[in-house]
C-alpha cells in the first residue's frame, strides 16, 4: 500500500468519526460546532491546555506502542490498563516504602525499572496462561484489568496509604522520586523524552532486526513461522512482556512525573484508548506519536467541551470507538484477504 | 430451609441469572463461529435502554423488550463490521465495549441530569412458584438453546457454520445469514441480561454497571465446554461465589473489601487455567468467511 494512503486513511477515519458524532449530538439537541470548538481550544488554546495535552500523550504513546507490538505478533493484549496500574503501583511502592530515602540518582531508575518490570510481569501472567494452559490472552488480560484496579484500590486503602489514613491515596513521593520538568514546557516532565525515543527504538527493533522479523512473522502466519524454525510460543511471550513493560513504564512515569501519588482512577482509561491509538497508527511504531497526540487532545479537550457546550466528556469514548471500527475495517489488512 | 440458607439460594439465583442469559447468547454466536467480546457493551446498552424505557413507561415488559432490542441493535453494528467488512472480531468487540460505555454515559448524563432527581426503574416481581420471571427466562433459554442446537435443522446449520464454514457453504447453508442471525441472537440475550440488572438486581442505571459480567459470561461458555447445562451450572457457581462474598462483606470479616471483590475475576482466571485447554472450541471460531472464496 502506498505511503500517502497510510497517512490519508487515518485522517479519513478521524473525519468520519467526528462527523458521525456531530450528527448524533445534533440529534440530541446539542450544538456540535460549539462542542468541537470547545474541544479544540480546551486541548490547545493556551499554555496550560497544550502542556496538559502533551502530558496525556505520554502514557497513550507508550501503552499504544505496547499494544501495537503485541498486535503485530497476533497477540490481543487488551490489558494495557491493568499493566499501567501495576507499573504505577510498583513505582509507588519503591518511592514511598522500599527505597524512600534513596537519592534521586538511584531512586528514579529504580522506580522506572520497577514499574516497567511490574507491568511486564502482569502481562506475563497472561503469557504463561496462553502458552502453558491454552487460555486466550483476550480474556485473561481483560480479567487481569479488573484485578489490577482492585489491587490498587486495596493498596491505597491499606499498605500504601498515606500516614494520616484520611484519604484513599498513597503518601506523596519524596522530591528525589519526582521526574524533573522539561525546560520551557511548563509541567511536562522529562519522561516525555522516553515516550518520544522508544517508538523509534521499537521501530528499529521490529523492522531492522532478526528478532523483530520473528515477532512479526508469528503475527502474519504462525504456522509458516513454525516451519521456518521460529517458536511462536516464545514470540508471544516476548510480545506480551514488551507490551506490558511499556504500559508499566507509562504508569511509573505518570505517578512520578504527573501526580506524585498513587490513587484510584489514576489512568482515565489510557489502557483502552491505547487500542485506538495503535489502530489509528496502523500498528506502526512511529505512527503511535501523532495518534497519541490526537487522542490526548480529545481527552484534554473533553473537560472544556463539558463545561462550555454541556456535552458530556464521555462522548469522546464514542469517537474513540468509531475510529477503532473504521481503522479495523478499512485501513488494516484483514484476516482472510 | 432456614432463612439464612434461603437468602443465600435467592442471592445466588439473582447473581447467576444475568450471567446465564448472556452466556446462552454467546454460546449460540460462538457455535456459529462468531467470537463476540462485545457482549459486555451489549449488556450495558441493554441495561441503559431498559432503564430509560422502564422509567418513562413504568412497564417491566416494555423495558425488557427495549433492552433486548438495544442488545440486538449493537450486535447488528458489530456484525456489519465483522461479517460485511470482515474486520477483526476482537478489535471490533473491544471497540463496541468502548462505544457502549461512551454512548450510555453520554445519554445518561444528557437525559437524566442529577438535578432532575433519580427515578427508579420498575421492578420485576415474583411469578410462577415465586420465581422471578428472569430466572424462568434463563431456564427456558437454557433448555431451548440446548434443544435447538442439538436436535434441529437450524441447530445443525449453526454448528456446521462454526465448524466448517466452507463445507456448510458447499452443502447449501447460507453461512453469512446463519452468522448474522446467531450474532443478533447473542446480542439480544446480552441485552436481556442487561435489562435483568436494572429491572431486578438494582433499580437504577450506573455508568459501567455491568463491571465485567459480559466477560465472565464469555469465560463461562468455555468453562461449560459449549454445553448449555454446564454453562448454567457454571453461572450458579459464580452466583454462589459472589453471594458468599457479599455475605462475608456484610459480616464485616477482616478481609479487605477490595480483595473480596476480586473473587469473580480470579475465579474465572483459575477456572480458565484449569479447563481451557480441555475444551474443544468450534474449528472455525473467529475465522472470516466469504462466499466469493
Amino acid at each position: 500500500m502506498s505511503r500517502w494512503r497510510d497517512g490519508l486513511e487515518p485522517l479519513a477515519a478521524i473525519a468520519i468519526a467526528l462527523a458521525v458524532v456531530s450528527l448524533l449530538l445534533l440529534a440530541l439537541g446539542a450544538d456540535p460546532l460549539r462542542a468541537l470548538g470547545a474541544l479544540a481550544s480546551g486541548a490547545f488554546g493556551d499554555r496550560l491546555a497544550w502542556t496538559t495535552t502533551v502530558l496525556r500523550m505520554c502514557p497513550l504513546a507508550l501503552v499504544g506502542l505496547g499494544v501495537a507490538v503485541a498486535f503485530r505478533c497476533g497477540v490481543w493484549n487488551i490489558g494495557g490498563e491493568g499493566q499501567l496500574y501495576l507499573g504505577a503501583l510498583a513505582a509507588t511502592a519503591v518511592a514511598t516504602r522500599l527505597a524512600a530515602d534513596a537519592p534521586a540518582i538511584l531512586l528514579l531508575p529504580l522506580l522506572v525499572i520497577g514499574g516497567a518490570t511490574a507491568g511486564a510481569l502482569w502481562a506475563g501472567i497472561a503469557a504463561v496462561l496462553r502458552v502453558r494452559r491454552g487460555v486466550s490472552e483476550v480474556l485473561s488480560t481483560i480479567l487481569l484489568n479488573f484485578v489490577a484496579l482492585l489491587l490498587v484500590a486495596y493498596a491505597v486503602h491499606g499498605p500504601l496509604q498515606e500516614v494520616t489514613h484520611a484519604y484513599p491515596q498513597s503518601g506523596a513521593f519524596p522530591d528525589a522520586a519526582r521526574l524533573g520538568f522539561l525546560p520551557g514546557a511548563g509541567r511536562v516532565h522529562t519522561g516525555l523524552v522516553l515516550a518520544l525515543l522508544l517508538p523509534a527504538a521499537v521501530w528499529f527493533g521490529l523492522f531492522r532486526t532478526a528478532a523483530g522479523l520473528r515477532l512479526r512473522a508469528v503475527g502474519l502466519a504462525p504456522e509458516a513461522a513454525r516451519y521456518a524454525g521460529i517458536r511462536p510460543e516464545r514470540e508471544v511471550v516476548v510480545a506480551l512482556l514488551l507490551s506490558g513493560g511499556l504500559a508499566g513504564l507509562a504508569g511509573a512515569l505518570e505517578v512520578s512525573g504527573v501526580t506524585g501519588r498513587l490513587f484510584e482512577n489514576l489512568s482515565s482509561g489510557y489502557g483502552f484508548t491505547a487500542i485506538a491509538v495503535a489502530l489509528l497508527a496502523r500498528l506502526h511504531p512511529l505512527g503511535v506519536l501523532p495518534a497519541a497526540l490526537f487522542f490526548a487532545a480529545l481527552s484534554t479537550g473533553s473537560g472544556a467541551m463539558q463545561r462550555v457546550a454541556h456535552v458530556p466528556s464521555v462522548t469522546v469514548q464514542v469517537i474513540e470507538a468509531l475510529v477503532i471500527f473504521l481503522s479495523a475495517s478499512f485501513a488494516l489488512p484483514r484476516r482472510g484477504d | 430451609m432456614d432463612p439464612g440458607t434461603l437468602a443465600l439460594v435467592l442471592a445466588t439465583l439473582r447473581l447467576a441469572t444475568p450471567l446465564a442469559l448472556a452466556a446462552m447468547g454467546e454460546l449460540v454466536a460462538e457455535r456459529a463461529g462468531i467470537l463476540n467480546i462485545g457482549i459486555e457493551g451489549m449488556m450495558l446498552g441493554g441495561a441503559f435502554v431498559a432503564f430509560a424505557v422502564g422509567v418513562s413507561t413504568g412497564s417491566v415488559v416494555l423495558a425488557t423488550g427495549a433492552g433486548v432490542l438495544a442488545g440486538a441493535a449493537l450486535a447488528a453494528l458489530f456484525a456489519a463490521f465483522v461479517l460485511v467488512r470482515r474486520a477483526d472480531p476482537i478489535v471490533c468487540g473491544a471497540a463496541l465495549n468502548l462505544l457502549a460505555l461512551g454512548a450510555t454515559g453520554t445519554l445518561y448524563r444528557l437525559l437524566f441530569p442529577p438535578e432532575l432527581g433519580q427515578a427508579g426503574a420498575p421492578q420485576a416481581g415474583g411469578w410462577l412458584l415465586g420465581l422471578n420471571p428472569f430466572v424462568l427466562l434463563a431456564l427456558a433459554l437454557m433448555l431451548g438453546v440446548g434443544f435447538v442446537l442439538a436436535r434441529t435443522q437450524v441447530g445443525l446449520a449453526v454448528r456446521a457454520v462454526g465448524e466448517r464454514a466452507e463445507a456448510a457453504h458447499a452443502q447449501g447453508v447460507r453461512v453469512l445469514r446463519v452468522r448474522w442471525a446467531s450474532t443478533l441472537f447473542g446480542g439480544a440475550c446480552a441485552g436481556l441480561a442487561g435489562a435483568t440488572l436494572v429491572l431486578w438486581i438494582s433499580d437504577t442505571f450506573v455508568e459501567g454497571m455491568t463491571s465485567g459480567r459480559g466477560f465472565i459470561a464469555l469465560a463461562l461458555v468455555l468453562f461449560g465446554g459449549y454445553r448449555p447445562l454446564r454453562i448454567a451450572g457454571g453461572a450458579l457457581l459464580f452466583g454462589l461465589a459472589s453471594a458468599v462474598q457479599f455475605r462475608l462483606q456484610a459480616r464485616g470479616l477482616q478481609i479487605p473489601y477490595n480483595l473480596l471483590l476480586m473473587t469473580p475475576y480470579l475465579l474465572t482466571l483459575i477456572v480458565l487455567a484449569l479447563f481451557a485447554s480441555r475444551v474443544r472450541v468450534p474449528a472455525d471460531l473467529a475465522r472470516p468467511f466469504s462466499a466469493r472464496d
